[in-house]
């Protein structure tokens, strides 16, 4: 069976009555691991951009609201969604259309989550129906609020496990003047770490920092601006080796391709870590002693995906996660158990209590985030 | 302002409940003397004070596990405390909690510069965050103006926010990680160095809560390099409605100031008048900093001059020196200070969408005329995050009463005009009972469903962020 509400009322009505457990979808291109559920809850009916005001930088949207139809909207205006959301039909394979809702259930954010923030960082608002059929909502659309428990960052991230959502407010940032890339010609992880440390630890705000073959280094801003902190940054990092620039539109379809792990598309497993920047050179070290793989790193090395035929990295990296701290995501991998990182046992029974206050019934996508 | 009753059941357990505190922490790690504990009576919310049972001064992380382990067994409430500098009420305790202060406990545990973060306790002060990374010119970005009061405890629960977050966001997007301990003492770890949460974003959710759902004892921040510099431009102009297009086009532009404070003509006069700051004589007043390098700031400066100058300001000022920037700023900073030496005063902390702010200010100044009381505005413009200064008389009886009704009326229209009761200040007591004007009763219990799941017996602050009547149930269900 395939729901296909059209309205928050008519969702809502759908949820109150259902029978059996449902996975929740957008344009269903961003599917990773499993769901116990063979009835599929389809939301990119509920659509359509409610507001946008670009001199207060807010957007609000009805989740199944198709991406580009909001990209499209804010370019317009030459502004943007500056936490930079993956494409995942790159790397996945996948067919069908992003919704903004289902860019907020995985917090998905690029390349510039290290320097601006992730997308549960510019989620302002959520409305959504809970596991009663209840509509129910939390933040608004204003930059500043803690008016009670800030629900908005829970739904963020959520995979659908607690809620269908039907409205969502975002900050929405200016498009900069220009952009410009430095390539840095390292290959070592730890010196590449140490690079991407070096130039986020400047004055510089740089808004990318990625290791793919080479050290990419991304600068965005007025032109001046820009010229001024290439310079600044190449003397800084001249001693790492040859820096090269990359401009404006070569610039851009690199950090697109990074963004997407463009790399990586081929490959049947592929795994996603977020560690401390200086722990994921000894992370990878240890990998590499036992498994066979490829790797690109993002977020100044504080995310590295991992690409492999036939070796399933998953496991191993969960593991060294659950003792070092950070969390692996199996993104592609047939063998896994569950595609997230298993949590520590006080977290685990939190996390089980919330998401059994929103969805007592165990209706939307069970057993995806932990088994139970 | 309401507060549930003192159970005298847990009263009078204080001799036995002081005998099992004092055995984990020692004499000197327990209050229980009626003088002492007037210390706690209340926080920067003066106008509302109730001496606690006991206060505790825990060290470690370990001493608050075993603290809050007793007063679990005990059923007796908790009031965590991080500086006492809360505008809301939120570390106010009443006559039956322990109230557990983490002021002893300010130690930094590690700094990762290639990393950039930082690890402290969360009693270390806002302002000796930055302080300690300081000499490798790091910093730590969020700055309330409480900031060399108030402590990293405070700031994770209530999501502290600051005059530079238009740039750098507020305490929930600079937080990686907390070690917290739950009401019964087990201790958790949420989040860590590195980013975003690998299953639901717990940490997301811890901050901001008010100190209901656990006592964060440990926090991973995230640090900065400062930039090269920063300078501000006073813009002042002769309508609100004037200022408010200036901000829009600024923002616009794609100019990212790191703060736009706004200031109406009653501030504006009160804080010239305390500082020397040399203001002009007008009705809205603007002030706007930047970042960079030399060229970089004159380059956005040059913007901003460009786009005020297309709405006629009467007066363009831009700082060409750090004398000048901090005359320009010195005003605005000096503005709860200088307002409180005129007068007794209550500050609001609605937010709004900005476009609204003209037809906001207009309401408020019908509003001061019904009820005889004067406003000041300043106001956070970029984000649309509003301090309204009420000026009441705390010595004349019912004036108090009055700026309280007032000060509803201001939050509800906020809310009415699509914003919020609070921008950075939290709810606490203050705004408790006005929280069903912003959410259904549906919205608010599934925020106090969370806190059941955190706090099974209601015993974390219980009396704070929902109206009494609505958690009424749940608290005495816990008992």
């Amino acid at each position: 069976m395939d729901l296909r509400p059209k309205t928050e009322a008519e969702l809502a009505e759908m949820v109150a009555g259902l029978q059996a457990p449902v996975r929740l979808q957008g344009g269903g291109t961003r599917a990773i691991g499993q769901v116990a559920a063979d009835d599929v809850l389809t939301l990119s009916g509920i659509s359509g951009v409610v507001d946008y005001e670009p001199g207060a930088l807010t957007l609000v949207a009805k989740a199944g609201t198709p991406l580009g139809e909001i990209e499209a909207l804010l370019a317009a205006e030459n502004q943007r969604l500056s936490f930079e959301p993956m494409d995942h039909r790159v790397l996945l394979g996948t067919q069908g259309e992003p919704t903004i809702g289902g860019v907020v259930a995985a917090n998905v954010s690029g390349p510039r989550r290290i320097s601006v923030g992730a997308c549960r960082d510019f989620a302002l608002g959520v409305r959504f129906v809970d596991g009663l059929g209840r509509v129910l909502k939390n933040g608004g659309r204003v930059m500043k609020n803690v008016t009670g428990y800030d629900l908005v960052k829970l739904m963020a991230g959520s995979w659908g496990t607690l809620g269908a959502m039907t409205e969502i407010s975002l900050k929405v940032m200016p498009c900069p003047e220009v952009e410009a890339t430095l390539a840095l010609h390292v290959s070592a992880s730890e010196q590449a770490v140490a690079a991407m440390s070096a130039a986020l630890g400047s004055p510089y705000e740089v808004t990318g920092a990625a290791q793919s073959g080479s050290v990419y280094l991304r600068i965005e801003g007025f032109a001046p601006s820009v010229a001024y902190r290439l310079e600044a940054l190449e003397a800084r990092l001249r001693r790492f080796g040859d820096v090269e620039r990359i401009e404006a539109a070569a610039s851009a379809k690199l950090w697109q391709d990074i963004r997407d792990v463009r790399s990586f598309a081929k490959h049947d497993f592929v795994t996603r870590v977020s560690l401390r920047p200086t722990e994921m050179p000894v992370f990878l070290a240890k990998a590499q002693a036992d498994h066979s793989f490829e790797t690109l790193l993002d977020w100044g090395g504080g995310l590295a995906w991992l690409a492999s035929d036939k070796d399933a990295l998953g496991g191993f990296a969960q593991a060294y996660c659950a003792a070092h701290g950070g969390h692996a995501t199996r993104i592609k991998d047939a063998f896994e158990a569950c595609a997230f990182q298993p949590e520590a046992a006080p977290v685990a029974r939190l996390s089980q209590g919330v998401r059994q206050r929103f969805d007592p019934k165990g209706l939307f996508n069970p057993e995806l985030m932990a088994r139970g | 302002m309401q507060m549930p009753a003192p159970d005298p059941v847990i009263l009078a357990k204080k001799a036995k409940l002081t005998e099992r505190l004092v055995a984990v922490l020692g004499k000197e790690g327990v209050i229980s003397e009626d003088i002492a504990l007037k210390a706690y009576e209340c926080d920067a919310l003066t106008a509302y004070r109730c001496p606690p049972m006991l206060a505790v001064l825990p060290r470690s992380t370990q001493d608050v596990s075993k603290a809050l382990r007793i007063c679990h067994e005990m059923n007796v409430p908790v009031v965590p405390r991080g500086s006492g500098t809360s505008l809301a009420g939120g570390a106010m305790p009443t006559a039956d909690s322990v109230i557990l202060g983490v002021s002893r406990m300010t130690d930094v545990l590690e700094t990762d510069y290639d990393s950039r973060i930082i690890r402290v306790q969360s009693g270390r002060t806002n302002l000796a965050v930055t302080g300690a990374v300081e000499s490798e010119n790091f910093f730590y970005a969020p700055d309330p103006s409480s900031q060399l009061a108030c402590a990293i405890a405070g700031n994770v629960a209530m999501n502290s926010g600051g005059a530079h977050c238009l740039k750098y966001g507020v305490t929930t997007n600079n937080l990686m990680g907390v070690t917290m301990v739950m009401m019964d003492g087990e201790i958790v770890e949420i989040g860590g160095s590195h980013l975003d949460a690998g299953g639901l974003d717990l940490l997301g959710l811890i901050c901001g809560s008010e100190g209901q759902l656990g006592v964060v004892t440990e926090a991973t921040l995230r640090i900065l390099h400062k930039p090269e510099g920063a300078r501000p431009v006073l813009i002042g102009f002769d309508s609100n409605e004037v200022a408010g297009a200036c901000v829009s086009d600024i923002i616009r532009a794609g100019i990212l100031p790191v703060a736009i404070e706004f200031m109406d003509r009653m501030l504006i006069g009160v804080c010239d008048d305390y500082s020397g700051a040399g203001y002009p004589d007008c009705e809205a007043l603007l002030i706007v900093e930047v970042e960079g390098s030399e060229a970089e700031i004159e380059h956005q400066l040059g913007l901003i001059h460009d786009i005020a100058k297309r709405h006629n300001p009467v007066e363009f000022r831009k700082a060409t020196d750090a004398a000048e920037a901090g005359r320009i700023w010195a005003g605005r900073k000096a503005a709860f200070s200088a307002i409180g030496k005129v007068s007794d005063y209550m500050c609001l902390d609605g937010t709004i969408p900005v476009s609204q702010l003209p037809y906001v200010l207009k309401r408020i100044g019908e509003m001061s005329l019904k009820y005889g009381l004067d406003v000041g505005n300043v106001f956070h413009a970029g984000d649309g995050n509003m301090h309204p200064l009420i000026l009441y008389d705390a010595n004349k009886p019912g004036d108090l009463e009055i700026c309280e009704a007032f000060g509803a009326e201001v939050l509800k229209l906020c809310v009415e005009v699509g914003g919020c009761l609070t921008g950075e200040h939290g709810v606490g007591i203050e705004k408790r009972d006005l929280m069903l004007d912003q959410f259904a009763p549906d919205d608010l219990d599934m925020q106090m469903a969370v806190k059941d799941v955190f706090d099974p017996k209601w015993l974390l602050n219980p009396a704070k962020v929902f109206p009494l009547a609505s958690s009424a149930a749940r608290r005495i269900a816990a008992e």
